[in-house]
């Protein structure tokens, strides 16, 4: 039988009954600062990316085979967002047409039956140095989108440069 | 007439769940955080409908801001130490264990490696201030070029990035990508923003 410690009352030792509830107002306060801190330091996503290969640099170019004329398209970037394209060489003088990055505009082109109904067909892009990487990445994304397989981008030519100062002018 | 009386409840409520949910979206948040790495220049990148994500690791990121400043970032800091020895031993700069340290903590940078040296001698918050002004990328003086290379032959897995700013100028990001290739590098990838695919052509 254990002894009682204190025996002054007769009487059972009551144990005094705590309230069980305790103010989470504070713990909840403190468990939102913390949501909000790491939602915001967080990175969600990803950042997208576009794959691109270049065509390897060749060392002769006499080995290379020629592009026939009704297999080649040329779309140049110009400034201002401005995009030009041809269809052919730049030799045959081609009537060059100013054409946008909406999806009215070089869309509808890669799309019709002109392009997409040859297999060969290649689309050279063409950017001049007034363009902005942002008409790189959007005509990219536009030969992506429409399923261009075969293009290539390719460097400036003053034939290309003089089509485009004849045709559309300034 | 008896008086109507109006019903008192109890306005502490159990907040058990709430915060049993707090909890588990704070360790939610926790464990799939990676903090921000602060970058040395804010660019505003181009948008496209490619869904392909970039990896985590392993990445070498190229960045070009809107001035036609180019830096140079590669993740993973054992990486960065030993690219650092390499370029220190082809450009004849030494650079202390301190100077190393500081270099792997950094994720881009933007100094040519003749002052990375003071850059790096800097305190943090002076260095976020201080206008870096590109890695060199002319023929004369490519470091952008060494660096790339050498990071290669650090680690063979890395993918090149390129970040760059929707209103820099077509010939710089040209110049970079003939470097790339250059550098016998044919692939590699442009970092954009989402946007959504149009359905219907």
């Amino acid at each position: 039988m254990q002894q009682q410690a204190d025996s002054g009352k007769g009487g059972k030792k009551r144990a005094k009954r705590q309230s069980t509830k305790i103010d989470m107002t504070p713990l909840v306060d403190l468990a939102a600062l913390l949501i909000t801190f790491f939602m915001l330091t967080t990175t969600f996503n990803k950042p997208q990316t576009m794959e691109i290969n270049m065509p390897k640099k060749v060392d002769n170019p006499e080995e290379q085979i020629a592009l026939k004329a009704s297999n080649a398209m040329t779309i140049l970037l110009g400034e201002d967002d401005k995009l030009y394209y041809y269809f052919g060489l730049a030799e045959d003088n081609p009537e060059v047409i100013e054409s946008n990055y909406s999806p009215g505009g070089i869309r509808k082109v890669l799309v019709s039956p002109q392009v997409k109904s040859n297999d060969k067909m290649t689309v050279m892009v063409k950017p001049m140095e007034e363009s902005r990487y942002k008409n790189v990445v959007d005509i990219l994304d536009e030969l992506k989108i429409t399923d261009t397989k075969r293009f290539a981008m390719v460097d400036i030519a003053e034939s290309d440069k003089k089509l485009v100062q004849e045709q559309i002018g300034n | 007439m008896p008086k109507v009386k109006v019903k008192r409840t109890n306005p502490s409520l159990d907040m058990t769940p709430m915060v049993d949910l707090f909890f588990l979206l704070v360790t939610f948040f926790m464990l799939t955080a990676t903090a921000r790495p602060d970058e040395a220049v804010i660019v505003d990148t181009p948008s496209s409908a490619s869904e392909i994500k970039i990896p985590d690791t392993n990445v070498i990121t190229i960045t070009v801001d809107k001035n036609d400043r180019v830096f140079f970032g590669v993740d993973g800091q054992q990486t960065k130490e030993v690219l650092l020895d390499k370029i220190a031993g082809k450009y004849g700069v030494g650079f202390t264990a301190e100077e190393r340290k500081t270099f792997s903590l950094l994720s881009n940078f933007g100094v040519p490696v003749s002052q990375l040296k003071s850059f790096l001698a800097m305190e943090s918050n002076a260095r976020k201030e201080v206008n870096q002004p590109g890695i060199p990328i002319d023929s004369t003086r490519n470091e952008l070029g060494d660096w790339v290379l050498q990071t290669r032959l650090t680690n063979p897995q890395v993918v090149i990035a390129i970040k760059g700013d929707q209103d820099t100028s077509y010939p710089t990001i040209k110049r970079v990508m003939d470097i790339l290739q250059e550098k016998k590098v044919d692939r590699f990838n442009l970092i954009t923003d989402m946007e959504v695919k149009p359905t219907n052509l």
